[in-house]
């Protein structure tokens, strides 16, 4: 083969590896992207049944009740216009509190409820997810 | 006064960048010896002027000098002083501080190491090399001045993030650091060679050490993030395909397959083009992966607080390289002479090969790493995690095991098929069998770890295979860098197998003296207990650990550490390693009727993971001794024949 030729080959393989690897990606995405979802944005919204999404907002004041269990909690995720109960098998993170900010993963059921199998809380004072913060923004609850 | 000696230093640290691209300029352009003979030690100034820059920083933070701005806002003055002196990279103005530091050592070690390249390309190389040193000075100058008073000063510091506090953590960004700044001198090593049209195996031999040295550090910094996430997060998990984790993913997967790119470029003189090209493209992963941890766009534990003004300063810095890079490839590429040619059927094809699949790999990380920031763009609201990258990831790597384990077993050049399927035979079959093993005494591993254990088994003895019938003591030292970490490879990827296929979990709420069984131990909580730290107080769990097959007792004692600076609780995870795994522990809340949560995992071989992440950067470090050996050892031999 000449050289040139074999370039021209090279460059091909290369073309034809980045599309794969687009097309691959670009396709798995439709399956395997989680949504994020506000509270209000599932009562407006149609909920997707099943699919694997994030539901952020805040842990609303009295609404954690522990389970008999002692390894399932039930909660309320709020951003002040809408309220999602939310159920969780597992060890809370560190700073899941209530009236602080959450964001659980998982799914909804058919009846409106969550259920999560994982909870990603507020990090530290200065720390708020910035997907947090703007849907936080945007329903208003967010005090500084 | 020290704050403001280090930003003295900061400031002409800086004019020196700006001193010595003028000074490459003008010495490309006309031909005066004098004026290339002013630029290294220009470059060797700027690097010293830079560490002192640093040195200043780390002083105002292990003096805990409360008038400086970020020590009050990132330190405490009761903490640990190991960590008060991480707490000078723990931030986002310390860190890029320690980046430009980095980077000002780098181009000094260039200028002042490097004497096998031709002047002028080294010329060019310096100048690129402080065209970005320029950029990152004048982004800490003018958006994050890291020595900036407060006026009063505080009267004690915030704190450091407790999560931060942790020596694994201490030494990480460095490490990282080290391994991102690597790159961007064999990105300037590329455009030095663009300039002056000097791409081929003289290029590719003085870059090599610069790329492995990169390489090594970036392997040791995953690995070593990797344990950290594993042990301090109390989750369990070793990776999470965290945008902040692909970050430094991304240059690793580059950067790997730069590395066996530019051993062709330097041993048969082929895939000139490609390597220039991936050069660019590792330094560009490197700044990707500061822009996105920096900028504070994406969701992660790791990011800072930070204000977008300084992301779409590092975003402009990205386009400005990359975009020059590229521009300055496009107009050059044509001229750079096609290099050797070789059959289908060889060592360089099975090089190809894998660039492909790691450039595959990259591309697909890259797409799922920033769509979420391109959704958002359109008002939609999405995650990419780790049932993505599982997905699309986990079979091309595995495709990308049996390239490794082939590849090394083929000739230079030309070789045949049925040569390469003889010395195939033995790998394919350990394979076939190891996964025929586990399929029998272990049902229900899952397709995916099944054929991953297989490919390891298969590939741990490929890898030791080009050692076959060698005479060892004559077999040079990087063939065994080679030989250990591709045996790397296969250990972490056992490991990674093993965990996920294997792994047992118990989550339970229990009573004081209530046993648990998980994997080969019985577990009994036998108490709660307070307990203090140097600023931090616990609860305390103490686990009696029985193993089932009648081995000693052994104690251990999972915590729930409460900080006051910054008010913070942490889980303390408590581990025990055997030959046969890990056993980790996680003590959850109390649920108000007496028990308490524990979470527990039997992880079996999960420490093989982080084993063979060891033995690849090893591995690693011993072809870079071994090619430095031969280099002094050749250019000593050309000054006794008189050549030099």
């Amino acid at each position: 083969m000449k050289a040139k030729h074999q370039r021209l080959a090279l460059a091909m393989l290369a073309v034809a590896a980045v599309i794969g690897a687009a097309v691959l990606a670009l396709s798995a995405l439709q399956d395997q992207a989680a949504f994020f979802y506000a509270p209000s944005d599932v009562k407006r919204d149609e909920i997707p049944v099943g699919r694997a999404v994030r539901l952020g907002g805040m842990v609303e004041k009295g609404s954690v009740v522990r389970q008999k269990d002692g390894v399932t909690v039930h909660f309320v995720v709020t951003d002040g216009k809408a309220e999602v109960p939310v159920r969780f098998t597992g060890v809370t993170p560190d700073l899941f509190r209530e009236g602080s900010g959450v964001v659980a993963e998982g799914r909804f059921e058919p009846d409106g409820g969550f259920v999560a199998d994982n909870l990603l809380a507020k990090h530290d004072e200065r720390y708020m997810p910035p997907q947090m913060a703007g849907t936080m923004h945007k329903t208003g609850t967010l005090k500084q | 006064m020290i704050a403001e000696a280090g930003l003295a230093a900061l400031w002409l640290a800086g004019a020196l960048a700006l001193l010595q691209l003028v000074l490459t300029i003008l010495a490309l352009a006309q031909d005066r010896p004098e004026l290339r003979a002013a630029i290294r030690p220009v470059a060797v100034v700027q690097g010293l002027l830079t560490a002192l820059a640093m040195l200043a920083l780390i002083l105002v933070f292990a003096r805990s000098d409360m008038s400086v701005l970020l020590v009050a806002e990132n330190s405490h003055s009761m903490k640990p002083f190991l960590y008060k002196v991480a707490g000078a990279w723990g931030n986002h103005e310390g860190s890029m501080l320690l980046w430009v530091t980095i980077l000002g050592i780098a181009g000094a070690a260039v200028a002042w190491f490097e004497r096998r390249l031709d002047e002028r390309t080294l010329i060019a190389t310096l100048g690129a090399q402080a065209a970005i040193a320029l950029g990152f000075f004048a982004f800490l100058l003018i958006a994050s001045n890291p020595f900036a008073r407060l006026d009063p000063p505080a009267a004690e510091g915030r704190g450091l993030n407790p999560l931060l506090q942790d020596p694994g953590l201490a030494f990480h960004p460095p490490t990282l650091y080290v391994g991102y700044v690597g790159l961007s001198v064999a990105f300037s090593f590329a455009v030095g060679a663009l300039i002056t049209r000097n791409v081929g195996p003289a290029f590719a031999r003085a870059v090599r050490p610069w790329i492995l040295g990169a390489w090594i550090f970036l392997t040791l910094g995953i690995t070593a993030g990797s344990y950290w996430a594993y042990y301090e997060l109390g989750w369990g998990g070793w990776w999470f395909w965290d945008p902040v984790e692909n970050a430094s993913l991304m240059p690793w997967l580059a950067a790997t397959a730069l590395l066996h790119s530019v051993s062709v470029l330097a041993t048969r003189d082929g895939l000139r083009a490609w390597t220039v090209m991936l050069a660019v493209v590792a330094f560009s992963m490197s700044m990707i992966g500061t822009f996105l941890v920096r900028s504070g766009v994406l969701t992660s534990v790791h990011s800072f607080a930070v204000d977008p003004a300084r992301g779409t300063f590092i975003l402009v810095l990205l386009a400005l390289y990359i975009g020059g890079a590229l521009a300055l490839f496009g107009a050059r590429i044509g001229t750079v002479r096609a290099g050797n040619t070789f059959d289908p059927v060889s060592r360089e094809a099975g090089l190809v090969v894998n660039n492909l699949l790691l450039s595959v790999i990259l591309g697909i990380v890259l797409i799922g790493t920033l769509y979420p920031l391109v959704a958002q763009a359109f008002g939609v609201k999405l995650s990419v995690g780790k049932p993505f990258f599982d997905e699309t990831v986990g079979p091309i790597a595995l495709v990308l095991m049996a390239a490794l384990a082939a590849g090394p077993l083929l000739r230079w050049r030309r070789d045949r098929l049925s040569a390469l399927r003889d010395r195939m035979t033995v790998p394919i079959a350990v394979a076939l069998l190891s996964v025929a093993g586990i399929a029998v005494f272990a049902r229900g591993a899952g397709v995916l770890p099944t054929l991953g254990l297989g490919l390891a088994a298969g590939l741990a003895v490929a890898s030791v295979a080009p050692l076959w019938r060698r005479a060892l003591r004559r077999t040079p030292l990087f063939t065994y860098g080679m030989v250990l970490a591709h045996l790397g490879v296969a250990v972490s990827v056992a490991g990674m197998a093993a965990e996920s296929a294997f792994t047992q979990e118990q989550l339970v709420a229990v009573h004081v003296g209530q046993p648990v069984d998980v994997g080969p131990f019985v577990v009994r909580l036998s108490g709660v207990r307070p307990t203090v730290g140097d600023n931090w107080s616990a609860i305390e769990g103490v686990l009696r650990v029985s193993p089932q097959d009648g081995g000693p007792d052994f104690t251990l004692r999972p915590q729930q550490r409460f900080f006051s600076a910054p008010p913070t609780v942490t889980s303390e995870a408590a581990i025990k390693t055997t030959l046969g795994g890990q056993l980790y522990t996680v003590l959850g809340e109390a649920d108000g009727t007496g028990r308490r949560q524990l979470r527990l995992w039997w992880k079996p071989f999960v420490t093989l993971i982080w084993l063979g992440g060891g033995m690849i950067a090893a591995g690693g470090a011993l072809s870079l001794i071994g090619r430095v050996r031969r280099e002094r050892k050749a250019a000593r031999r050309e000054e006794e024949m008189g050549w030099a």
